[in-house]
């Protein structure tokens, strides 16, 4: 079986914090890590190799920095990677930049089964994976919990606001997955020295068949307008009272001058 | 003269410092409070590698150097240095001697599948009457035919129990002295060989400690590390790289504790400023700090030494005896630092303090380490 | 709109730390812009020398705008009920559709007869107009029926606007549709609004964990899609005597064209554990130590009425199932009362969060973030409290 997981490298946002002064964002010292739901992909990709045999590969579209992350995949085994970018790739929303890890897809040809993660941990938007299946027409299960594939047949369970729903398709389709679905594996220390001395090819817009107007800034119907911190709600009381129950009883009795309970 | 790990040991000292932070701290408290030793923790280190680190790839290792196997049990150190020591007595005493002193038969057999990672391994030298006196051995070995028949017991054996092979000493020839001690591989399992009591210890309550037990056990030849009489030898050498483990060990320990007092010190505040803020502690810091950074260049020169095939017998025990004493006191200032909470085992300073100790202690004394260093220099 | 770096730049570095994306760049004395930007513009302000500017970039139009008019918003059906998001949207769809002197429309996809309640919420909720799709194929949400339906009336009906929920299953189908009509759509948006300059449909999301907002249009593409987070706003009153055209369609695709087979439904959460419409949450994080204590939430949360919450951290230590969790990569509640019991508050799970009426902190380290978002905070050990507070309100309520 053969699989593509697409990754992405973002900013280990649990670590940004705001410049109370400035009001901006401190980025320093914030490391560049895998995605963190990309990471369960992978590792679900890894499994069904580990049971089915086949490829994995894995890609990413991004600045050249982010080889490391596909490294990081290389060092947890994935079998191949290849970085998407180019700085006419700049500027992509959700549109354009699916349109370009599907033309990436497309050319590495073969594939069974591509797997992402819910969502990119600094954009949110949980989009790309979904984009990326329109533009390859095929089928497409989000918020994967729990996957088992048998010969074509797809089986999973999949997170809904009620609960699990459980879906069938065939292969191939494309899937985004949930944290629950599995641990992620360490890297060994061969995967490790393996993938430090792989060179990771890159990909530009001259070698996907992609049409300019549709990548990068160009290509991308969305612009930000404007980036700001969030107004903070403001702060209330704190009750401290010398015992426990005189603090609970009140806090009870203010949330009942509040008509609140 | 250069002082900057290389690319290669900085991407392991990363990957083992993630794994120490996501797999091994969670648990560390729990480890500490209930003397737990987690064999799936250390089994999943066996599977990534790290046992194999500094050996040859020929043998199932990982083709890397040695201070890479020094640095990841100073990442393991500063977060749960049980688990440090518990690799550092596979890797250094069990591994490295077979590695050293083994036939072809036996590195198959027994140093693949622990620098695999499938293994664990140990190392029984120790006895009731037998410290740092170390011929004074009363387990003994008897040739009976294809077989040594050995008798006697070994103590303070950390991975006992756990581990699936033992490099073990006893003594072949009482008459001959420390001439007279022959080292051999023992299998958990085979028939007389049993454990004694688990350890009940100051610190490292995540790491196994027990007596090795040997009652007419049935050693095959084959199973003779190096030649008989060659015990002594063995053991001196392979304690001479175990004490670069240890000095990382301790390094681990300082440098943690070291990090947890900075931290505190930033974030308590007395007197309407952090206590950092005055000069008395802040001093006490750089003197930590400074003890920690000499620990380390002198622990990572001797397993550079090693690597080079040079003499490093000496700088080994500077290490181990310079690591082991600075992480007593660096702790003990820390606790210091932390005052009434640092005495609370809700903090982990108090458990970095009682592990420090024992690394003044095994894999021979500082006394001992003394021993070795001015031996060498009065030569 | 491009960000360009000119000559002016003087090399001071002012805007390397100050872009979100790390973008910027110094080489030979002056700043850059790699291909991460995402000309957010958050530079153009900080350069003390005005060598950054933003740039028009031509585009070719994709469309004629002129021909999209109209706001509509996807009423999202479960068991046959709307979901309270599409209704929150009907009333903000409302506000905008107002704005621009257009109509308001709901699209209702359903079962044939099934969605009967959905055409009546809708139009007393505030739209003018029903487009209904009707078919076995929308028996259960179906990413490949659901979008061709979807994207079909919006190639024949040309709406400017378009508001999802973010849902799961909205969330599957709005980039779908997006992607197939080939324009713009915006993710979990928290607020909404017309931008003065353009006129055009200003859409607010968090990005960066919640650490910061972006405000995003979507100038040349139409329609101007969206999806916006459950709770955010507030549900119009209904006015059931309203009423308008329904436009019936007949779905073009079985349930055999689905690529997508609906087995079942494992119910996990019933009525009572229902994150998004609870009016009371109790929440438990680090705090609560294991997974026995949260018992001791389901407990208050009954003697409340309310429903039982968790922190990433709880949910990441299994204490909690993945669905109950609240935050960023979780659910986005906005209760009357949330508890939040040993939470230390991170901004990923403040962005779940914030939008509650009245927030209870109870948490042991009085520099806790969540104390500043809270309205009562409660320095103390949450397993202190919890047992008193289970008390003292049954006392209460038992009055």
């Amino acid at each position: 079986m053969d699989i593509i997981v697409c990754v992405k490298q973002v900013p280990d946002t649990t670590e940004v914090k705001i410049d109370p002064q400035t009001n901006t964002l401190i980025r320093q010292g914030v490391p560049s890590i895998v995605n963190p739901f990309d990471k369960n992909a992978v590792e679900a990709a890894l499994q069904l190799k580990e049971q089915h045999g086949g490829k994995v590969t894995v890609i990413s579209m991004g600045p050249p920095q982010a080889q490391e992350s596909l490294k990081e995949c290389l060092a947890m085994g994935a079998d191949e990677a290849v970085l998407i970018s180019d700085r006419a790739f700049g500027g992509a929303d959700v549109l354009a930049t699916s349109y370009t890890l599907a033309a990436a897809i497309r050319k590495i040809g073969r594939y069974d089964l591509v797997l992402c993660g819910k969502q990119a941990i600094d954009g949110d938007t949980a989009q790309v994976g979904p984009e990326i299946a329109e533009h390859l027409g095929i089928a497409q299960i989000t918020y994967v919990a729990k996957l088992a594939v048998e010969g074509d047949n797809v089986r999973v369970e999949r997170e809904h606001e009620d609960g699990y729903e459980i879906l069938e398709t065939k292969l191939p389709v494309l899937l985004s997955v949930v944290k629950s679905i599995n641990e992620p594996r360490f890297p060994t220390i061969k995967g490790k020295m393996r993938a430090s001395r792989t060179k990771i090819p890159v990909w530009g817009a001259a070698d996907l068949a992609v049409d300019p107007d549709c990548i990068g800034l160009k290509g991308s119907p969305t612009q930000v307008r404007r980036i700001f911190t969030p107004p903070q709600r403001t702060q209330g009381v704190v009750i401290q009272k010398e015992t426990a129950r005189e603090t609970v009883v009140e806090l009870i009795a203010k949330l009942t001058d509040a008509k609140l309970v | 003269m250069l002082f900057e790990l290389t690319e290669d040991q900085i991407m392991i000292q990363e990957m083992v410092r993630d794994f120490a932070v996501k797999a091994v701290a969670p648990g560390v408290a729990e480890r500490d409070e209930a003397c737990f030793f987690d064999r799936a923790l250390v089994d999943q280190m066996g599977e990534l590698g790290l046992n194999g680190l500094g050996f040859p790839e020929q043998y199932g290792g990982t083709g890397t150097d040695y201070l890479s196997y020094i640095l990841a049990v100073e990442e393991l150190s500063k977060v749960d240095d049980g688990i440090g020591v518990t690799l550092s007595a596979t890797a250094s005493l069990c591994a490295w001697p077979i590695y050293a002193y083994g036939t072809e038969e036996q590195k198959g057999k027994y140093l693949r599948p622990i620098l695999e990672g499938r293994h664990m391994g140990a190392f029984g030298l120790t006895e009731p009457n037998a410290g740092t006196d170390a011929a004074a051995q009363q387990t003994t070995a008897v040739l009976d035919g294809e077989h040594y028949i050995l008798n006697g017991s070994k103590m303070f054996i950390t991975n006992a129990g756990e581990a699936e092979t033992y490099v073990v000493f006893a003594m072949t020839d009482k008459a001959k002295g420390l001439k007279g001690i022959t080292a051999f591989i023992l299998e958990k399992g085979m028939p007389g060989f049993t454990f004694g009591k688990k350890e009940h210890k100051m610190g490292i309550h995540s790491s196994i400690t027990m007596e090795l037990i040997f009652q007419d056990v049935k050693v095959p030849k084959a199973n003779l590390l190096g030649k008989e009489g060659e015990g002594f030898k063995i053991a001196m050498t392979t304690l001479d790289g175990g004490r670069i483990g240890i000095a990382a060990q301790a390094l681990g320990i300082a440098q943690a504790a070291l990090d947890h007092a900075v931290k505190y010190s930033k974030e308590r505040v007395q007197f309407g400023k952090p206590i950092c803020a005055n000069q008395a502690i802040a001093f006490m810091l750089a003197d930590m700090h400074t003890k920690v950074e000499a620990a380390r260049l002198l622990t990572y020169r001797a397993a550079w030494l090693k690597q080079q095939n040079k003499p490093y017998s000496k700088e080994a025990a500077m290490a181990k005896m310079y690591a082991g004493d600075i992480a007593m006191e660096v702790t003990t200032d820390a606790v210091q630092i932390f005052g009434g909470y640092g005495y609370s085992a809700e903090y982990p300073v108090e458990r970095l303090m009682r592990n420090a100790k024992i690394t003044q202690i095994y894999e021979g004394t500082n006394q001992v380490q003394r021993m070795v260093i001015s031996g060498a220099l009065l030569r | 709109m491009a960000i360009r770096f000119t000559d002016a730049c003087i090399g001071c570095g002012a805007c390397e730390p100050i872009c979100p994306f790390a973008a910027i760049e110094m080489k030979d004395g002056k700043a850059y812009n790699t291909e991460a930007c995402t000309s957010c513009g958050a530079c153009v302000d900080v350069c003390p020398v005005g060598a950054i500017v933003r740039e028009a970039e031509e585009k070719k139009t994709a469309v004629n705008k002129d021909d999209y008019r109209h706001v509509w918003v996807y009423l999202e059906l479960s068991d046959g009920r709307p979901r309270n998001v599409g209704l929150e949207l009907l009333g903000e769809g409302r506000k905008l559709a107002d704005a621009m002197g257009q109509q308001l429309a709901a699209v209702v996809l359903g079962e044939r007869g099934a969605a009967e309640a959905g055409v009546k919420e809708a139009f007393a909720y505030g739209a003018d107009k029903v487009y209904l799709v009707e078919g076995e194929a929308y028996k259960h949400y179906n990413t490949d029926a659901f979008t061709s339906a979807f994207a079909d009336l919006i190639e024949t009906h040309k709406p400017s606007v378009v508001l999802i929920g973010a849902t799961n299953d909205g969330r599957d189908l709005a980039p779908r549709i997006a992607c197939r009509v080939k324009t713009g759509l915006t993710a979990d948006c928290t607020d909404l609004g017309i931008d003065e300059a353009t006129g055009l449909v200003a859409w607010t999301r968090p990005a960066f964990g919640g650490n910061i907002m972006a405000t995003i249009l979507c100038a040349d593409h139409r329609p101007q899609m969206g999806t916006v987070r459950p709770n955010v706003f507030k549900r119009p009153a209904p006015d059931y005597g309203r009423s308008g055209e329904v436009v019936v369609v007949a779905g073009k695709v079985g349930p055999q064209d689905a690529r997508v087979k609906f087995i079942d439904l494992l119910r996990v959460c019933t009525a009572s554990c229902n994150l998004e419409e609870a009016e009371v949450i109790v929440s438990g994080g680090r705090g609560m130590c294991n997974r026995e204590n949260f018992a001791l939430l389901e407990q208050l949360a009954e003697v409340l009425g309310g429903t039982v919450g968790a922190s990433r951290a709880a949910v990441d230590a299994g204490w909690q199932s993945a669905l109950q969790q609240v935050g960023q990569s979780g659910k986005t509640v906005g209760p009357k009362i949330y508890f939040a019991f040993g939470i230390s508050g991170a901004i990923q799970h403040l962005a779940g969060m914030s939008s509650s009426d009245v927030v209870i902190a109870i948490n042991k380290d009085p520099d806790a973030p969540i104390f500043k978002v809270a309205d009562y905070g409660v320095v103390g050990d949450a397993m202190e409290i919890l047992p008193i507070m289970i008390e003292e309100f049954k006392k209460l309520k038992g009055k």
